[in-house]
Formats: structure tokens, sequence, C-alpha cells
């Protein structure tokens, strides 16, 4: 069956495709990753504050973003970043912003949201006492959740978290249609330019495919480890 | 800022002459709900398949139902698209490779398998999740009564089980819609490919981008809408969810 491909186009390109693309897919993916987490849980503060207006703003967000395909986002803010750019440095033309920091800022914005529910089901999960314990020795808003629920939440989703961060590391394939050469994009350059696409298509599923189940395995070990034994 | 907003551009005419750019997003609209829906049949037929095979007794079953889903979860939708649109008809007899390339909506029926297996994993995964939280006497009941196996799944165990999942399987079917857009990517003009063609002959981005993001919306609405009826009409009495 595969007689007439020829395997060797891997053998010529794979330092490309991970320098270039598997660096940027990574890059991309642990940058939003820090950076959607930590939105998030603002998020998942805003939309939980007992201020109405914040909550709602936060509950409108989370919920618009979740209706939307990440395909139409990457084109939103391909086009509105430069815009906001140029508002927000007061600039009369719009910015050239790069696709890397465009994509960065859509990923962690996109996933800020998925994170948001993530960490407001960890926050919610936390028994109700230790909040009131913590406001009785005397802990202010911040100490209460810096150092007493936050840290519970984390540890309780770790596994989820790490979860979403597969999909996102997914994900970030997506932007395969800003044309960035990411490990889809790069392999795609190769494969059309060499005419491998079978070839070329069939070597980034086998190397999504180990990685993604490498990722989960330890997701997995690692649920086993932070579980709290009550 | 000095963007030059025009939202009278949906009642001007489109390129090909014919349709406004409003009938370009209703087409793209089109495309995205067959292509979801026709997914979705797919997904169902199989993830119910493949879920109730992980639940069965014996391991090489089970075992072959986890490889199914741990094949489709783990490479990422694009790749899927890619291998079912440019890998898998060169895989095929010269003739039957032909033939597919040729074909009218090539795209269409790419993304719908594509979609259909991708979310078919999905959906096993919560179908086992389904049969697994269903109390364990059921089960044996069933087969005490003289029910053979297959009896067992088919009028006891994956009714109940359809319906514990109703809500997470809600979330799986706006999940579908919102994936059918990586379609765009092989050629189909579904919703976000209309919403782009609009921006690239206009250059009205963002009305274009609005009006397709206010669709995907109230699609989504309308979802959970009608999924909200029919959890309560199926909610399983005695359960917190039936009232």
């Amino acid at each position: 069956m595969f007689t007439h491909f020829d395997f060797d186009v891997i053998g010529r390109s794979w330092v490309y495709l991970f320098q270039v693309g598997m660096a940027f897919t990574l890059e991309l993916t642990v940058l939003a990753m820090i950076g959607g987490v930590a939105l998030g849980t603002l998020l998942a503060l805003c939309r939980m504050s007992s201020f109405k207006p914040l909550a709602l703003v936060a509950a409108a967000y989370v919920n618009l973003i979740r209706a939307v395909p990440l395909v139409l986002v990457i084109f939103w803010f391909y086009f509105l970043v430069p815009y906001l750019a140029a508002w927000v440095i007061g600039a009369a033309e719009p910015v050239k912003v790069g696709t890397f920091w465009s994509a960065l800022i859509t990923f962690t914005l996109f996933q800020a949201a998925y994170y948001c529910e993530i960490m407001r089901g960890g926050i919610q999960a936390i028994p109700r006492g230790q909040v009131l314990a913590a406001q009785a020795l005397g802990l202010n808003y911040w100490q209460v959740m810096g150092r007493i629920v936050l840290p519970q939440a984390f540890r309780n989703m770790l596994p989820v978290l790490l979860t979403q961060t597969i999909v996102l590391f997914q994900d970030v394939s997506l932007v395969y249609v800003l044309s960035v050469p990411d490990f889809v994009g790069a392999a795609s350059k190769v494969a059309q330019r060499d005419g491998r696409l079978v070839e070329m298509y069939t070597f980034v599923a086998l190397v999504y495919f180990v990685l993604c189940c490498l990722l989960s395995w330890l997701a997995r070990r690692l649920q086993k480890r932070v579980a709290i034994v009550r | 800022m000095n963007y030059h907003w025009n939202w009278r551009i949906f009642g001007e005419m489109s390129p090909d002459g014919v349709h406004t750019y409003w009938d370009t997003l209703l087409s793209g609209l089109a495309w995205t709900l067959a292509t979801s829906l026709a997914g979705w049949v797919m997904a169902l037929a199989l993830g119910f398949a493949v879920g109730a095979l992980r639940t069965l007794p014996g391991r090489w079953l089970p075992l072959l139902g986890t490889a199914y889903v741990e094949l489709f979860r783990n490479v990422p939708l694009l790749v899927q698209m890619f291998l079912w649109f440019f890998v898998a008809p060169e895989l095929l007899p010269q003739a039957a490779g032909d033939w597919l390339k040729a074909m009218p909506n090539a795209p269409f029926a790419t993304a719908v398998i594509c979609l259909g297996f991708f979310t078919s994993a999905r959906v096993a995964v919560q179908v086992t999740a389904g049969i697994q939280a269903l109390a364990g006497g059921q089960r044996l009941a069933a087969l005490a009564l003289g029910l053979d196996l297959p009896q067992t799944y088919r009028f006891v165990l994956l009714p109940l089980a359809l319906r514990v999942i109703l809500p997470p399987l809600t979330s799986e079917f706006l999940n579908i819609i919102k994936n059918s857009s990586v379609a765009l990517t092989i050629g189909l003009m579904e919703l976000t490919a209309s919403a782009r063609s609009i921006q690239e002959f206009s250059f009205q981005v963002f009305e274009a981008f609005s009006a397709a993001t206010l669709i995907y919306v109230l699609v989504n609405l309308t979802v959970i809408a009608a999924m909200r009826l029919l959890e309560r009409r199926l909610a399983l009495p005695g359960t917190l969810g039936a009232r």
C-alpha cells in the first residue's frame, strides 16, 4: 500500500518541523496557558463577586466566548488587535502587531473563558467552613482567596486544568488559518512544496497522537497524586 | 480609530452578482447547520455503539472501544480534517480515490465524516459514563428477567443512559456546531467562511464578523432552549433533574 510513498521527506524536514513549527506551537501553548489561567481565575472571582454589574459583565464575556467557534475568534482578533493597539497607544493608524502576538492574545482571551469555568467549579467545591474560619481569623478578601481558597482550588483542579491545556495544545493548530508556521503550518508548507501531503499529514497526526497520549497519561497520574484523601 | 462603519453592507450585491451579502451569510448558516446535523446523527449512532462496547464484559472489546476513543481524541480536529480530505483518498484504490476527489460536494461529505468520527469519540465517553452511573442492579435485574445481553442494552441500559447524559450531550451538540467552522480549511463555505469572504470582498471586517457572531449566539441559545425542554421531558423520575 505504501510502495509509491516517499517517507524520506520526513527525514529531510523534521529538523525544520520541530525547531520552527513545534517550537512555535509549544511557546504559544505555554504562554497562553499561563495567561489564560491567570485571567481565567480573575474572571472566576469576578463572576462570583457580590458586586452584580461586575459578575454580569464577566458572565456575559464567558458565555459569549464559549458560544463562538475558535476559528471566528482567531479572525476577530487578527483584525481587531491592530485597532485596539492603536487606540491604546493613541496612534492614528492601526498598528502592525504580528501574527505571534495576535495569536497569543487570541488564545489567552479565548482559553480564559474555559479556564474560568474550571476555576469557578474548583472554588465552589471548597467547603464554606474554610472561608468562614478564615474570616473569623480576621483575614480580608484577598488573603482568604490568595492563601486559603485558591491554593486548594488549584490543587483540586490541576488535572482538569491540564486536560484543558491538552485541548489548547490541539487548538493551537488552528492558527493555520492565519498562515503561521506552527507545527501543522510548517508541515503543510513542506507538504505543498514537495507534493507529499499524505506522508506529512500522517506524520503530523502521529506526533500529535503520541504527545497527547503522553500528556493525558501525565494528567491521570497527577490526578492520583493530588487527590486529597478525606 | 478611523474605521469606516457601514452596516448597509449586507444589503449590497456580493461579487457573484445575484445574491446580496446577507444571502451569503444565510447560505453559510445553512451549510453550518447541515454539516453539524449530519455529523451529529453519525456521531450519535457511532458514539452509542462504541460507548456500549466499552462497558461489555470481557477484555478485548472494551479495549477496542477505548483505542477508538483515544485515536480520535488525541489528534487535533484540523489534522483529522486534512487526513480525511488529503490522505484518505490516496489510500483507497485509484478509481475510488479519483471518484471521491471528483465528488461535487467533497468538502461537505468530508467534513461530515470527519466531524462524525471526531464527535463520536466524545459521545462514546459520555455514554460509557452514563451506563456506569446507572445502578448496577439494572443490568443484573434485566439479565435475571431472561433478557439476553443485546436486549438488556437495547431495552434497559441505553434508554436509561440516554436520559442521564442529555445535559453533556447538549454541550457536545453545541461543540459540533462550533467545530464545523474548522471545515473552512478544506473549502466548505460555512458561516465563518462566509463572514471571511464578505470581509475579503468588501473590507467591512467588523460588520461581517459581528453578524456571524450574532448568528452563532442565536443558534446556541435556540439549541440550549430546545434541549432544556427535552431534558425536562426526559428527566428520570426520582432524580434531582425531575420536578
